[in-house]
């Protein structure tokens, strides 16, 4: 008892504990199970948790009863690729927030927020609308690949550009930062809308899905495009975390401290646009997930991000499918945009984070 | 001794304007040298050029007989460490989180043994698993000093003594803790370190140096030991303040300005 309170009064006066790593993971990835067993059982065509082994195929024979064969055709077609997407995406989308927020050293930065996922999106929505015309037809067979190329192309314009407009001499201003995100975001919401205007309707649905956010399209092949980006992320992540921590102090003081700033800034603006535009790609702009994963996991564990890029993964996991099952569910059978869902969450989260760091943003 | 640091005519144009006009230093090891001078003398700046921050418009920077510019970051920050004047971070780091970060790609014992020290030196081993952010302004520049001493030390157990430089390393800091420092750094010096502060007060100046590098409109005004740089003709002159200069037991000179006008007798 003592020593809850004494824990209590430490943290308010500025002391901060830091849980083992081992053991933050351990938990991370305990919670990602829970929340893919009970993502698995729940939707449209319920499978009890009894009859999920055998739906899964591990020791049945589906030939058996014709339920198991609906079970086993909805999982595997459907719910398992649709949940390893949510995961997948909900790991690249905290991640890439959590490195934004490093590189721009500002807890408030968030891809969906600053307009790099409206690039991403817009690029995509052009693919789409170019590969459907006459004169892109020939690219139509191959959308499945260019999507995810263009989404990376227009984040990485767009994240280049915010870059260079909230950067000076080593300085970013996080009140010109944010107000160019807006900027941006507002350019790349008018070339969407310019996109809505000239497309058809079966290109319009597309474009829209984009806009919103939703899962629904995630399929196998989808998965194979998020696979290595996810994978070489994991890699970089290791790789640049020293790197982000030291930038903290600035970076004329990186720069003194060893850290080679240029190639650092370069491999965190692309991280983060190939982050961001593969995700966009899969589910369209689904936003503050970047936002609100990495800045409660400072509060438990600290801002060091050899352990807090990781964590951000996990935890941005668990988010996102269970965000998706609660989408999916919650007005059945009809479906909920994802990415409405965690707008509404995610902004007034952002907006008390605002409220309690009001001297953070100071024109 | 060798030479750690020698900068040949080095200058800085921005836009137009001059900042470092041709500067010639050759600092040794061992060494402890205050960089002063009015405000808009150019000591930032010669400071920045001398970390290889700013890289000189002309004239070029050895350390250690290389080139400054020819090292990669990592190496260079293995020979000299810099202390900047205002470091603002703003996520929650604690105190020895801050100070690891010194240790570069030290290994983990090593490591936890300067962070350690390093805390000791700067009297902030009781405030380690503070968050910086919730210290006061001189309770965080101890604890940037303490990252710094951290990196020279790892450089120096690598490399041999290397390059400090300082800017305004006490200007937050209470007396006590001004003293601490100025006796840290003179037991680096002691090791064969190069010292280097750009420093504003004059009195601390001269208790700090050996040498003292007098800038004036970004051109070197004097260069010397404390008795012949600092003169009430030299101060005349540069400063446009008068001064009288005195001498304390240990034949340290300091000095007190005279043009400003004395306080009256306290009004009951």
């Amino acid at each position: 008892m003592t020593a809850l309170t004494d824990a209590g009064a430490k943290r308010r006066s500025g002391y901060a504990l830091r849980p083992p790593a081992s053991l933050t993971l351990i938990c991370l990835l305990a919670a990602l199970a829970g929340a893919a067993l009970v993502a698995l059982t729940m939707g449209a065509a319920g499978i009890p948790m009894a009859r999920l082994p055998a739906a899964l195929g591990l020791w049945a024979d589906a030939s058996a009863s014709p339920t198991l064969a609906r079970d086993q055709l909805v999982l595997w077609s459907i719910r398992i690729p649709r949940i390893a997407a949510a995961a997948m995406v909900g790991a690249l989308l905290a991640a890439s927030g959590a490195i934004m927020q490093g590189l721009f050293r500002n807890p408030l930065a968030d891809p969906a927020l600053v307009g790099v996922s409206s690039g991403g999106a817009l690029a995509a929505a052009a693919a789409i609308v170019i590969t459907d015309s006459p004169i892109g037809q020939s690219l139509h067979f191959m959308q499945n690949q260019l999507l995810p190329i263009a989404a990376f192309a227009g984040s990485l314009v767009t994240t280049i550009a915010l870059y260079s407009i909230a950067s000076r001499s080593g300085r970013t201003s996080i009140a010109i930062f944010l107000l160019a995100g807006i900027a941006i975001a507002a350019i790349a919401n008018a070339g969407i809308g310019l996109l809505v205007f000239i497309a058809d309707d079966r290109q319009l649905r597309d474009i829209t899905f984009w806009m919103l956010g939703s899962l629904s399209g995630a399929t196998w092949p989808k998965l194979a495009a998020l696979a290595p980006v996810l994978g070489l992320a994991l890699i970089a992540c290791v790789w640049i975390a020293r790197g982000l921590d030291v930038l903290v102090l600035g970076e004329a003081e990186a720069f003194h401290s060893g850290v080679d700033v240029e190639r650092l800034k370069r491999i965190s603006i692309v991280l983060v646009s190939a982050m961001t535009g593969v995700a966009v790609s899969v589910c369209g702009v689904v936003g503050f997930v970047g936002i609100v994963v990495p800045h409660l996991l400072r509060l438990a564990i600290g801002p060091a991000h050899r352990l807090l890029l990781p964590a951000s993964m996990l935890l941005g996991a668990v988010l996102l499918v269970g965000a998706d099952t609660l989408a999916r569910t919650i007005v059945a059978p009809a479906e909920m945009p994802i990415g409405v869902l965690t707008a509404a969450i995610g902004a007034p989260f952002f907006l008390g984070m605002l409220l309690r760091q009001r001297g953070l943003v100071s024109l | 001794m060798t030479a750690i640091l020698e900068a040949q005519s080095i200058s800085m144009t921005i836009g137009g304007a001059t900042l470092v006009d041709a500067i010639d230093l050759h600092i040794k090891a061992g060494e402890m040298v205050a960089i002063v001078g009015p405000n808009g003398a150019g000591k930032s700046t010669l400071l920045r050029m001398l970390s290889g921050d700013l890289r000189p418009t002309r004239g070029q920077i050895k350390l250690k007989q290389r080139d400054m510019h020819a090292y990669p970051p990592r190496l260079l920050a293995h020979h000299r460490a810099m202390l900047s004047q205002h470091v603002n971070v703003t996520f929650p780091f604690t105190v020895e989180e801050i100070v690891h970060m010194g240790a570069g790609d030290a290994g983990r014992a090593t490591a936890q043994r300067l962070v350690d020290a390093a805390l000791g030196e700067v009297d902030l081993a009781h405030f380690s698993h503070r968050q910086l952010p919730t210290l006061s302004g001189g309770e965080q520049q101890r604890a940037h000093f303490a990252r710094v001493l951290v990196q020279l030390a790892c450089g120096e157990e690598q490399h041999g003594p290397g390059l400090l430089l300082l800017d305004e390393p006490t200007s937050s800091l209470d007396m006590r803790h001004q003293i601490d420092l100025v006796e840290t750094a003179r037991r680096r010096a002691q090791n064969g370190t190069a010292v280097i502060a750009v420093l504003h007060d004059l009195n601390l100046a001269m208790r700090f140096a050996d040498r003292i590098v007098l800038l004036h409109r970004g051109k070197l005004a004097v260069d010397g030991g404390r008795a012949e740089a600092i003169t009430a003709e030299t101060i005349r002159r540069i400063f446009e303040v008068d001064v009288t200069i005195d001498y304390t037991d240990q034949g340290v000179p300091f000095l007190l300005p005279q043009t400003m006008r004395p306080a009256g007798p306290p009004t009951a």
